[in-house]
């Protein structure tokens, strides 16, 4: 398995550079991932990222719908926070691994 | 996974046809590109218009007649004369739209609108439009153009594009 060192902070990563174990992940880490991807962090950020990582920890599939539905940002909003691959994104900087569904 | 040296910077896609099966491929590889951060756009044509028509949109079927592939609950094969009987292909139709739901997979609308916030193009096809009667106010409000083949065409340029007809 990889590990990378992100703050001074080593985590293990897949190839990719996701995190292969949620729980290494902090606020602070979740900072420095998001610059590697071009992206400012804001509360809407981690209003996101939190809700990503609560239904990542009750084994829930990860859509793009159901962030739509979470009440926290639209689908529109959620392309204009994470641009380009929005789920990924979110995913890599949320600490949790890359998202295996379709929609 | 490889990194691919040249990976997609656009696909194009073509639905020709009305089923739920048809147009969800459609749909369903769209949003996937719009996902993956790819330029999309999709072009309805013929009896896939009905995906994007006001009225049909969110009552597509799928045909119960003459598809061997089609199974009864528990994996029985469906009888062809089965699929004839009134009512039949409805209730085979509502059952695969609630599978889906089930999977978050959204209504036809609501699908192609989360294709458009992604930045996802939609389009219809003057020819089939001319064919089956129907003006712009029949379409969908997010339909972006009516266009003709050769327009579509010359959106589809540049490399690393794909066109993909489902």
């Amino acid at each position: 398995m990889a590990q990378k060192i992100i703050a001074g902070v080593t985590v293990d990563v897949n190839e990719e550079g996701y995190f292969t174990n949620p729980a290494q992940w902090t606020k602070d880490l979740a900072v420095e991932v998001a610059k590697e991807e071009g992206i400012q962090l804001t509360d809407k950020h981690y209003a996101v990222l939190d809700f990503l990582r609560d239904r990542h920890s009750k084994g829930e599939a990860l859509t793009i719908r159901s962030v739509g539905n979470s009440g926290i940002v639209d689908i529109k909003g959620f392309y204009g926070l994470f641009p380009g691959a929005p789920m990924k994104k979110a995913a890599k900087v949320a600490g949790i691994p890359k998202p295996a569904s379709c929609v | 996974m490889a990194k691919e040296e040249f990976p997609l910077k656009k696909v194009c896609l073509i639905c020709a046809k009305g089923t739920i099966e048809d147009v969800y491929a459609a749909l369903v590889m769209s949003n996937g590109a719009v996902m993956e951060g790819i330029e999309t756009k999709i072009f309805f044509t013929f009896f896939g218009l009905d995906a994007i028509t006001k009225k049909t949109m969110n009552s597509l079927h799928t045909g119960t007649v003459g598809n061997p592939a089609m199974r009864m609950p528990g994996g029985l094969p469906f009888p062809t004369l089965l699929g004839l009987l009134p009512g039949v292909e409805a209730g085979v139709s509502a059952m695969m739209r609630s599978q889906m739901d089930k999977l978050d997979i959204p209504p036809v609308k609501e699908f192609l609108e989360m294709i458009e916030a992604g930045g996802g193009e939609i389009y219809a096809c003057k020819l089939a439009m001319d064919m089956f009667k129907l003006k712009k106010e029949d379409l969908w409000e997010g339909v972006k153009d009516v266009l003709t083949v050769g327009q579509f065409y010359e959106m589809c340029g540049g490399l690393q594009t794909q066109i993909i007809f489902t």
